[in-house]
């Protein structure tokens, strides 16, 4: 097994073993062919911090420190804070319970809950929260803050855990069972270790939205450090105190980065070759507990999918602005699909070798490339747009307002959502495998290309379809930074709701929901495919 | 399966490069030539739904080419700030008086002709001339006829400091509106008499809301009694829902009340602009008799040259009322914003 190229043999032990510890120790030194792209794609998400620097400190130290050392601030930190660690809790409990049941259970219409799972990914969390003010007015801030993000968030963790749990090696859960685990011990034992980086880089996704959101927390009026951001920029036009508060932003989500890569340690999820060639044996629930699940799976879903179209719904009965302009509705699609796909397709591009080293080549360098990827995550979007508009103007004029520009800031904004994708699929791939493809003669990059990423695959198609979909309801970004004239479907959702044409803008937030569901329905074709036994 | 998987992570890898490396400059060169027909181009804080029919009306009579940009007018103005002298902007349309101040006070704009000025009284436009209103917006207090009947309503916004009204006034006191309404206040009674309200108002539990919607919203389902908000929210929520769809109702205090303050949406040209004469133009056009009859009739707004009359289904701006405040006096924002933060309201 051990080629030429090898120095130490790897440690050829059972599936899971701790191969890919031993590997990534082994190998400290990153090829070029994935350190400089990755390098680019750290540059390019630190961009806004560099910004924030320059904005922040332009009257000095001093009047920066001042807005820093304010009870305020640090009021304002916790309280985001404590919000982002709540909905992080309810997501990775909604999330993983889902993506088990459609995974590995015998529960009715899989194919059906695992569509709906994802689909609340589609609604845009500012229509949610506007929703659910207007059906319920009196909602307190905190709670109605937490029940819009979970419900808006938790396919974050969903969708990953479920690529992993298609992933994962049966064999590993049999022999526990066959030792005398039983059932549910095994699956809080050995299935949810195995799918911790998964869930892991699911959960640090929704920490750093949740931080980074606005739209929900400032209608259901709960009071973050983004929001005051945003209120700073939309009606002081003193830029200052906004850097100042980005800034602290940033040094939140490096901390929390921090922890999570601490936590996840260095067990290795590798299993060697496809493993069991099978698919796994899916529990059988008993009636009770299917009606349990399904019930679990409806109040999700209903909370998730159906109510926001409800209120869509109230929205085109109560209004009388209703006009529906096929050619514009069709036009904003358009754009909003061409710029999401591209989004997608570049953050990808961006996420993979960042990805790949994090798992395969972990160092001090690597450490703070992977960290770099997710320092502009929970910015707000108007400060990564500001940022995106100081540098263009100055470097690269000719791109300003036009598609390039406004698809390297989804990259910028969503670059992490891709990186915990491909980092989490990729770990599950063994690294000996690629040595192996590399003993026969394959270059590192082929390697990669034929044996990590054909492994890594669902889980990276995972990712895409969540950037796509992120891409396609953003906002803050998209109308500073698009080619004057571009409309997306969520500048015109902005553009009705805004002045309260509620009715007129309801199309568009129903076509969002349509048309993010045909990715999210593919993808679950697909992954089950794949993860089912398909991948020989 | 897989192929077309590692087919797709080729693709994105080539369009990275292409991108990283030299698309870029081919896409740019590319949209220019696009750009480059549109004569005018106008950043817009004021709403699509709302403006574009007039501006469409500008470009047919005109045979110009405009290219607007719509966003927030905070947004757009911390984008022109950025962009400073390379900005494509030739004109910008913004909703409110502070925005344009701050453009102003960067010297972004290039000043306005006497002619234009003086077709403006001078409370609604800028005293050095770099920009000019375009329609009246009248603070105003909505209420919930199931909550407080009409005339019990308060016909001053210091009243609402009275323990009757605790917790049930609403605000938006980061919103550009609210903040212009406190400077107008600390103008008209002093910055101690300001202070004490914005206090009084903590204390007595204000609701805080995101925007004037919200404040609306709010009133009209009776989570609180009484909102400070603009006229024509209420106007375009009858627009969408008509006048039964909507409990709430408006009271213009008047009186020279500093809640009746009638500020403005207006325009500036911006310094650097290469199309000066298309945007004087334009700034001429909205100030012109049809835009100005377009937004009393359409938008539910005042007009601000003579001769043309304010829609019938609001008080005329001659009855309103309001305080006696130059708009050009309101320029302290700063200040204002610092008041309203430390009284624990934003």
């Amino acid at each position: 097994m051990a080629g030429p190229a090898l120095t130490h043999p790897p440690v050829p032990g059972a599936p899971g073993d701790r191969a890919g510890g031993v590997a990534s120790r082994r190998r400290t030194r990153p090829p070029a062919v994935l350190l400089v792209p990755a390098l680019v794609a750290a540059g390019v998400a630190l961009l806004p911090l560099v910004y924030l620097a320059v904005r922040a400190f332009e009257r000095g130290p001093e009047v920066a420190f001042e807005i820093v050392w304010q009870e305020r601030t640090l009021r304002l930190v916790l309280r985001s804070l404590l919000l982002a660690a709540v909905v992080t809790g309810l997501c990775l409990v909604v999330g993983v319970s889902l993506a088990w049941l459609t995974s590995r259970t015998r529960v009715p219409f899989r194919r059906l809950l695992t569509v709906l799972g994802a689909l609340p990914l589609a609604v845009p969390s500012y229509v949610a929260a506007y929703i659910w003010v207007s059906f319920f007015p009196r909602i307190p801030p905190f709670a109605g803050s937490v029940l819009v993000l979970t419900l808006c968030t938790y396919p974050y963790v969903f969708l990953p855990v479920r690529a992993a749990l298609q992933g994962t090696d049966a064999a590993l859960e049999e022999v526990a069972r066959s030792l005398g685990r039983g059932r549910w011990r095994t699956v809080l034992t050995v299935t949810l270790r195995q799918v911790r980086p998964a869930m892991a880089a699911g959960g640090l996704l929704v920490a750093l939205y949740v931080l980074s959101d606005f739209g929900a927390v400032s209608l259901l009026r709960f009071d973050s450090l983004t929001r005051v951001i945003y209120t700073s920029y939309r009606s002081s036009f003193d830029r200052t105190p906004a850097a100042v508060l980005g800034l602290v932003l940033v040094l939140v989500t490096i901390t929390i980065v921090w922890a999570e890569s601490r936590s996840r340690g260095r067990a290795a999820q590798a299993r060697l070759g496809t493993g069991a060639a099978r698919r796994h044996v899916r529990v059988r629930l008993g009636r009770g507990g299917t009606a349990l699940a399904l019930l679990w799976a409806a109040l999700v879903a209903g909370l998730g999918v159906a109510f926001p179209l409800v209120g869509l719904a109230r929205w085109l009965v109560v209004g009388s602005s209703a006009g529906f302009d096929a050619t514009r509705v069709v036009e904003a699609a358009g754009s909003t699909v061409a710029v999401s796909a591209l989004g997608a397709v570049l953050t990808v591009a961006l996420a993979i070798p960042v990805g790949v080293l994090a798992v395969r080549y972990r160092g001090r360098l690597v450490s703070a490339v992977e960290q770099a990827a997710y320092a502009g995550h929970a910015l707000p979007g108007i400060v990564v747009a500001l940022a995106l508009v100081f540098f263009a103007v100055r470097y690269a004029f000719p791109v300003y307002q036009r598609t390039p520009l406004l698809v390297l800031a989804y990259a910028v904004l969503f670059l992490p959502a891709a990186v915990g994708a491909v980092r989490a699929s990729v770990a599950l791939s063994p690294p000996v495998l690629e040595e192996v493809a590399r003993s026969l003669g394959r270059s590192p990059f082929q390697a990669l290309r034929d044996v990590t990423l054909r492994v890594a695959g669902p889980g990276v198609a995972a990712g895409a379809v969540l950037v796509f979909l992120t891409c396609m309801k953003e906002l803050p970004a998209t109308l500073l930074l698009r080619p004057t004239g571009m409309q997306t479907l969520a500048t015109e959702l902005w553009s009705r709701t805004t002045v309260g044409a509620y009715a007129a803008a309801a199309p568009y937030a129903a076509l969002l929901v349509v048309l993010a569901a045909v990715p999210t329905f593919l993808l679950t074709t697909r992954s089950t495919t794949l993860g089912g036994g398909g991948e020989r | 399966m897989t192929s077309r998987h590692l087919l797709v992570a080729a693709t994105a890898a080539a369009l990275a490069l292409s991108l990283a490396a030299c698309g870029d400059d081919d896409a740019g060169a590319e949209e220019t030539t696009e750009e480059s027909t549109a004569s005018l181009v106008v950043y817009s804080g004021r709403n699509e739904d709302l403006v574009q029919p007039i501006i469409d009306r500008f470009a047919e009579e005109t045979g110009m080419d405009v290219a607007v940009r719509y966003a927030g007018t905070g947004e757009l103005a911390a984008q022109l700030l950025e962009e400073g002298e390379r900005t494509e902007a030739d004109v910008f349309f913004a909703q409110d008086g502070g925005a344009l101040g701050a453009i102003a006070k960067e010297g972004l704009f290039a000043e306005l002709p006497d002619e234009t000025l003086e077709l403006v009284d001078e409370r609604f436009r800028a005293d050095d001339g770099q920009w000019v209103g375009v329609s009246g917006r009248a603070r105003v207090i909505a209420y919930n006829p199931d909550e407080v009947p009409e005339e019990e309503v308060p016909r001053s916004v210091l009243e609402l400091t009275d323990p009757r009204w605790s917790g049930e006034v609403g605000i938006a006191p980061t919103n550009a509106s609210f903040e212009a309404f406190v400077t107008g206040l600390r103008v008209l009674e002093g910055d101690d008499a300001a202070r004490a309200w914005l206090e009084g108002m903590a204390a007595n539990d204000v609701q805080i809301f995101d925007n004037n919607n919200a404040v609306l919203d709010a009133v009209d389902n009776a989570v609180v009694s009484l909102g400070l908000i603009n006229h024509y929210y209420w106007y375009e929520r009858v627009a969408e829902v008509g006048e039964d769809g909507i409990t709430a109702r408006l009271v213009f205090p008047g009186g020279g009340d500093p809640g009746a303050l009638v500020n403005v949406a207006g325009v500036g040209v911006v310094a650097t602009t290469d199309a000066g004469e298309e945007a004087q133009q334009f700034v001429d056009f909205l100030l012109g008799e049809e835009a100005q009859q377009y937004f009393a009739e359409e938008t539910k707004e005042y007009p601000l040259i003579e001769g043309v009359e304010t829609d019938a289904a609001l008080p005329p701006l001659e009855e309103l009322d309001p305080p006696e405040i130059d708009l050009s006096d309101l320029d302290t924002l700063a200040e204002t914003q610092t008041m309203i933060q430390e009284a624990g309201l934003s």
